[in-house]
């Protein structure tokens, strides 16, 4: 196995075109456990650690420009005002070990259904800004995840960073674990309102092959908001659109049983947190005026 | 591979490294340090938790390769000679260890936040120490241990020691 | 109702020394500054120069024949320095706690899914596991039975040649068709929990001049280890020494072997210092685990609550092998109805062998278990006759000189009702609404409830467990005492076989020297074979027995002392006491100095110390004294659950145990602590998931334990109703907890869901099921 220790953005990307099947490493928190048991032996690791451009982040043109080797402790530190649906889920990581060492670009990378940051980035239509030596790209988030833990990396590119835009109205983040702390999502929900567009985002977690969006609900309440004028009045949520808004997120999940938690668990929590969330959400939008 | 750190305040080499292995194998193997504990190799436990470059990890999801050049002190390094530092004397009068295998991990989880916070509440506390899994004392001593050991810093830290 | 008041009891003998650090004491653990600078040496911290790694090649299949094994291209591997195979066993194939079922290496079957087939040595463990890779063994997959019940089924697989039955232990007293008023039952589940304890599986194994081999491991008990060592290696027992390796807790799941043979074999064959550390993966195989179990109950009642008999189904799944199946049981037939006094009982327990993991000792041994199943019957029974839940358990709750289940007079303190009300009165909790910080809520910071859905609950469970082994076990504990001046000073030595691994049984050896002796000085000396068994670190035994034997040892210590003493003096021994360095007379006098009575010799006593007989029962009646001492304890548990989403917080963990005498009050709160957290997680979270005879969750991220934010503040209020048959009047601590504990969890959420829930642990989906 070889160690490939790049000091630079550009060092990292060189050696990514040399080595196309070296694996990146950031905080190891998901490379370090396939190493520990066993379950992969990559001919080469590609330690990020050391490239100074991921490890930052700035506003750039309107838009949070976080470094995909930002730790989540960081994130929740220095990022709640920007990022707060980003950040709540990140509170949720792990243990404050995992959050000082993971990064929200080995969440991207290793693109399990269950990363917390998923639903996060995806109701915050976040873009993800890939790289190679042959050039930079960005895509939506949503289409970042192309199956059970793959992505859309080709073998010679890196991430480099996730651009958001700061939120012109409340986010919020649930997710269920069968313990109280450090656990990994038997179903998640990110919720973020965007006033400014007269939209909603959405992400699923833990309920589909992929992270994936509720489109259809999304659209259901951008346009009953819309309708009633509630974007501007923010009057009081009618009675039933925030269940509705939850059935019609359940119905855009596809989840299976597993050791974490039913399929038929995951639909109804998935419900449950998305009216809720709603509820919430709406409550801070309203005190927000 | 070679790697070179320091580690408790002391330059330390060591090689033929095998690229895989974790930091926490490295210290524990290697440089004769076993007091990071190894109980669960994929950061769900916290028993090996030691500071890289000030920041609390679990050592076993740090690549050895990771720690070249870089500053790491373990829980071996937290005593001054022969003194305790108030966290683990702490630890020792509360009745917070039993078996100890958590010990150090949690000694190195409670220093840092100690250093952090003055005065921490049960819920800052029980927060700061969610990564640390112990099977012995349901947890009750190891907050006694956390809070005596907060009070005796914020006394020090007030009476200027 | 009396009032709880601390009794005191067993005072020490007039004898008792005025050193700081005796009986009723908390001094600190002798280990502790050890463990919190990371210098404590646990099995797998062990390092030798020139030590090499052990790896061992494991079936992927409940039930398999092995057709053949190759080992040619693992030994190939450059750095291999030896592959092991049931070939390479120089004694006999076989060990096991109670029978010698199972294989050190599998032979002809596997018949467990991780049982080990080969083993490895290398010079790095990352080489070790690749050429574990390199071994082909071909397999040919036989039927498994994979369900306790169907184990029973005539038809069903055999997993061993003499049937799938390892116990069926029966009780019939009373009348044998008994009927009642009122008639309640349920069938109840119980998932396999695991001890997960956090050091993993690991020793060190020295091959030594003589052929014999050194080996130094985390167990419970060396004794039994070093018999099961001596007979795989064909060798005796002076050429296989055990020492105790820093012990990262066991709870039952070190009783067994897991390495000790393993390293021992492979140590002997190159002739090198061999280590094996399992990974905690490995470690979920490596083990035995707490038996799944099937219950069926029924209790029939007068209107007034008063249980007029019990009949009981229990099915333990044992898994591939038997283990300490037989005693567990013993344990879930003999204590299956709980504290209460039931005059006509029907039970039928029984121990399978299936092609599931094997199972055997976890705390609470057989009676965790059945606590869930009676317990929930109690509350249904209460509920049927609209009478209150604690109540009923008080006017059924045993009481010193009541006969239990098995025939067996309670002769000493059981204290069901009082425990009860002292739980039933400590204060609550502030009520769930005064609650905002998302970390006190069901779910936590993962912010699935502001307080929606939140509804709160409150249980109640009590338990009685046996302390020490049972049915006529000849249960003892050895202990070595030695007393000499050394630097002017006296000093204690005191040497047992007995495990510590991390209940502080070291801390109370020396409070008894210091008690006994008078000295302020005891070492204790490492844990090894080279002094006579102290049995095994379970059953909550230790204190009791080896504390006992330990007791005893000083005790013919000091009579030597004193008699020499005496016979300088011309005086009778009788009149003396031993303080510290001094003889005193019975006047107070000082009238002589210990240091010029023993010169520079050491005075030093083994003693063998046994608790009272216990009987074997009557096999068709289950009848007979069955057990030595029983200890009690109660829980109330205080509960939010998110009744929407199947979420809960703990709120109050609050228990209420006799005790005895407190030998370290400290040390028991953190027994109980600790016990009662273990508990809690197997009503809530802690499952090895099996399915098909696999483990599906063989990790610490699936196979859950409860974290600190998980556990509630624990209100404890200890009892002490001395036991005059047992040294001090203590009564065993470590495994009541355990018991009550998660039945009290289970209540709550019944009660704030208003759900059944006749399986544990509850799942969040049992919770919201319609």
């Amino acid at each position: 196995m070889d160690f490939l220790q790049p000091r630079s953005w550009a060092e990292a990307l060189e050696a990514k075109a040399a080595h196309p099947d070296a694996v990146p490493i950031a905080g190891g928190t998901d490379v370090m456990v396939e190493l520990n048991f066993d379950v992969r032996r990559p001919p080469a690791l590609l330690d990020l650690t050391r490239v100074e451009e991921l490890t930052e982040w700035s506003m750039d043109e309107g838009q949070v420009r976080l470094g995909a080797g930002v730790t989540y402790a960081r994130v929740i530190t220095e990022l709640g005002r920007e990022l707060p649906g980003l950040a709540m889920a990140s509170r949720t990581v792990g243990s404050p070990q995992i959050r000082n060492r993971g990064t929200v670009g080995g969440n991207l990378g290793a693109a399990s259904p269950a990363g917390d940051s998923h639903p996060a980035l995806l109701a915050a239509e976040a873009q993800v800004e890939l790289a190679s030596l042959s050039g930079t790209r960005t895509m939506p988030v949503s289409d970042f995840y192309t199956g059970v833990k793959r992505n859309a990396l080709e073998p010679d590119e890196l991430i480099a960073a996730i651009l958001i835009t700061p939120p012109s109205g409340p986010q919020q983040f649930c997710k269920i674990g069968t313990r109280n702390a450090m656990v990994i999502a038997v179903s998640a929900f990110g919720l973020a309102l965007h006033p400014d567009r007269r939209a909603v985002g959405t992400g699923i977690g833990s309920a589909a092959p992929t992270p994936r969006r509720a489109r259809e609900a999304e659209q259901f309440l951008a346009q009953a908001l819309d309708e009633d004028g509630l974007w501007d009045s923010r009057r009081d949520l009618p009675a039933g659109l925030a269940h509705d808004f939850g059935a019609r997120v359940r119905a855009a999940a596809a989840p299976i049983d597993d050791v974490r938690g039913t399929a038929a668990y995951r639909l109804h929590s998935l419900a449950v947190m998305a009216r809720r969330a709603l509820t919430w959400a709406w409550d801070d939008y309203q005190k927000a005026a | 591979m070679r790697i070179t750190t320091t580690v408790n305040g002391e330059p330390r080499e060591i090689d033929d490294v095998w690229e895989g292995e974790s930091l926490l194998y490295a210290l524990r193997e290697r440089m004769g340090l076993p007091g990071s504990k190894n109980a669960c190799d994929q950061g769900e436990c916290g028993s090996c938790t030691v500071y890289l470059d000030a920041v609390p990890v679990c050592a076993c999801l740090v690549a050895a390769g990771q720690a070249q050049g870089r500053d790491i002190i373990t829980v071996e390094g937290l005593a001054e000679r022969d003194t305790l530092h108030p966290v683990q004397q702490a630890f020792v009068e509360a009745g917070a260890v039993q078996c100890g295998f958590c010990t150090p991990g949690l000694i190195v989880a409670a220093h840092d936040l100690l250093a952090r916070s003055l005065q921490p509440s049960d819920q800052v506390i029980r927060e700061a120490l969610a990564g640390n899994l112990c099977r012995c004392t349901g947890y009750e001593k190891i907050l006694d241990a956390v809070r005596l050991a907060a009070d005796r810093l914020a006394d020090a830290s007030a009476s200027g020691r | 109702m009396t009032t709880p008041t601390k009794v005191p009891t067993g005072a020490p003998t007039e004898t008792a020394s005025t050193a700081e650090g005796r009986i009723g004491d908390s001094p600190l653990r002798p280990d502790g500054v050890l463990k919190v600078t990371g210098e404590f040496a646990y099995s797998s911290d062990l390092w030798m120069d020139d030590m090499i790694w052990g790896a061992t090649l494991r079936s992927p299949h409940p039930h398999a024949r092995i057709v053949s094994v190759d080992i040619g291209a693992a030994l190939a591997t450059p750095g291999v320095c030896a592959v092991l195979t049931a070939d390479d066993i120089p004694g006999r194939n076989a060990v096991g706690l109670e029978h010698d079922d199972q294989p050190v290496l599998a032979e002809r079957v596997v018949r467990y899914q991780g049982e080990p087939v080969a083993l490895v040595a290398a010079d790095h463990p990352e080489i070790a596991r690749q050429a574990v890779k390199k071994i082909v063994v071909d397999y040919q997959v036989l039927p498994a039975v994979t369900d306790g019940r169907q184990a029973l089924d005539p038809s069903a697989p055999k997993v061993h040649e003499h049937g799938n039955l390892v116990r069926h232990f029966k009780i019939r007293k009373g009348d044998p068709a008994p009927s009642a008023p009122v008639v309640v039952s349920l069938d109840f589940e119980v998932g396999m929990q695991d001890q997960a304890f956090l050091g993993p599986e690991s020793g060190l194994a020295v091959p030594a001049e003589d052929g014999g081999v050194d080996l130094y491991v985390a167990t419970q008990w060396l004794h039994v280890d070093q018999r099961q060592v001596c007979q795989a290696l064909g060798l005796p027992p002076e050429r296989v020494r055990l020492s105790l390796a820093g012990v990262g807790g066991a709870f039952g799941g070190r009783e067994d072997l897991s390495m000790h043979v393993h390293a021992c074999l492979l140590a002997l064959h190159t002739g090198k210092p061999v280590k094996m550390v399992y990974n905690r993966e490995e470690s979920f195989f490596g083990h035995v685990h707490r038996h799944p179990a099937d219950l069926r109950y029924e209790f029939g009642a007068e209107a007034d609550g008063t249980l007029v008999y019990g009949k009981v189904e229990i099915i333990f799944d044992g898994g591939a092998y038997a283990s300490s199946t037989g005693a567990v049981v013993a344990n879930g037939a003999t204590m299956g109805l709980g504290p209460y006094r039931i005059p006509h009982v029907r039970v039928d327990c029984y121990g399978v062998y299936t092609n599931n993991p094997p199972c055997g000792a976890m705390r609470g041994f057989g009676c965790v278990q059945a606590a869930f199943a009676h317990e929930a019957l109690m509350d249904e029974l209460a509920d049927r006759l609209g009478l209150d839940r604690v109540t009923i358990r008080q006017r059924n709750g045993m009481r010193e000189g009541d006969e239990n289940i098995t025939g067996q007079r309670i002769d000493s303190a059981a204290p069901v009702a009082e425990l009860l009300q002292i739980v039933r009165d400590m204060e609550l909790p502030p009520s769930a609404s005064e609650q905002r910080d998302l970390r006190d809520l069901p779910g936590g910071v993962a912010n699935s409830t502001h307080g929606e859905g939140v509804v709160r609950g409150v249980g109640y469970a009590v338990t009685y467990k046996n302390v020490g082994f049972s049915e006529g076990f000849d249960d003892f504990s050895t202990a070595r005492v030695r007393l000499e001046i050394t630097g002017g000073e006296p000093v204690a030595t005191v040497h047992t076989a007995a495990a510590e691994v991390g209940q502080g049984l070291i801390t109370v050896e020396q409070q008894i020297c210091r008690t006994e002796l008078g000295v302020e000085r005891v070492v204790v000396h490492p844990k090894d074979t080279q002094v006579g068994s102290g049995g095994s670190t379970s059953a909550s035994r230790q204190t009791y027995v080896t504390g006992g034997a330990v007791k005893a040892a000083c005790e013919a210590v000091r009579q030597r002392v004193l008699d020499r003493a005496a016979a300088t003096i011309g005086v009778a021994a009788n009149t003396l006491r031993l303080d510290g360095a001094k003889i005193v007379a019975e006047s107070g006098d000082v009238v002589a100095a210990l240091a010029d009575v023993l010169g520079g010799d050491a005075v030093e006593e083994t003693v063998e110390w046994r608790h009272r007989p216990t009987q074997r029962v009557d096999p068709e009646t289950g009848q007979g004294d069955a057990h030595v001492q029983y200890a009690f304890s109660a829980h109330r548990a205080v509960v939010d659950v998110d009744v929407e989403l199947g979420l809960v917080k703990v709120v109050a963990l609050d228990t209420a145990q006799d005790v005895g005498k407190a030998i370290n009050p400290d040390a028991v709160m953190g027994q109980i602590q600790g016990g009662s957290a273990q508990g809690m997680g197997l009503a809530l979270m802690e499952e090895i998931l099996v399915r098909d005879g696999k483990i599906l969750n063989p990790s610490f991220t699936d196979y859950l334990i409860p974290t600190i934010l998980d556990m509630p503040p624990m209100k404890i209020e200890i009892l002490e109703y001395a036991d005059p048959h047992a040294p001090y009047g203590l009564r065993g601590v470590g495994e009541p907890p355990t018991i009550s504990s998660g039945p009290a969890v289970a209540a709550a959420i019944r009660q704030a869901s208003g759900k059944a829930l006749r399986r544990v642990p509850i799942r969040p989906e049992h919770i919201t099921a319609s």
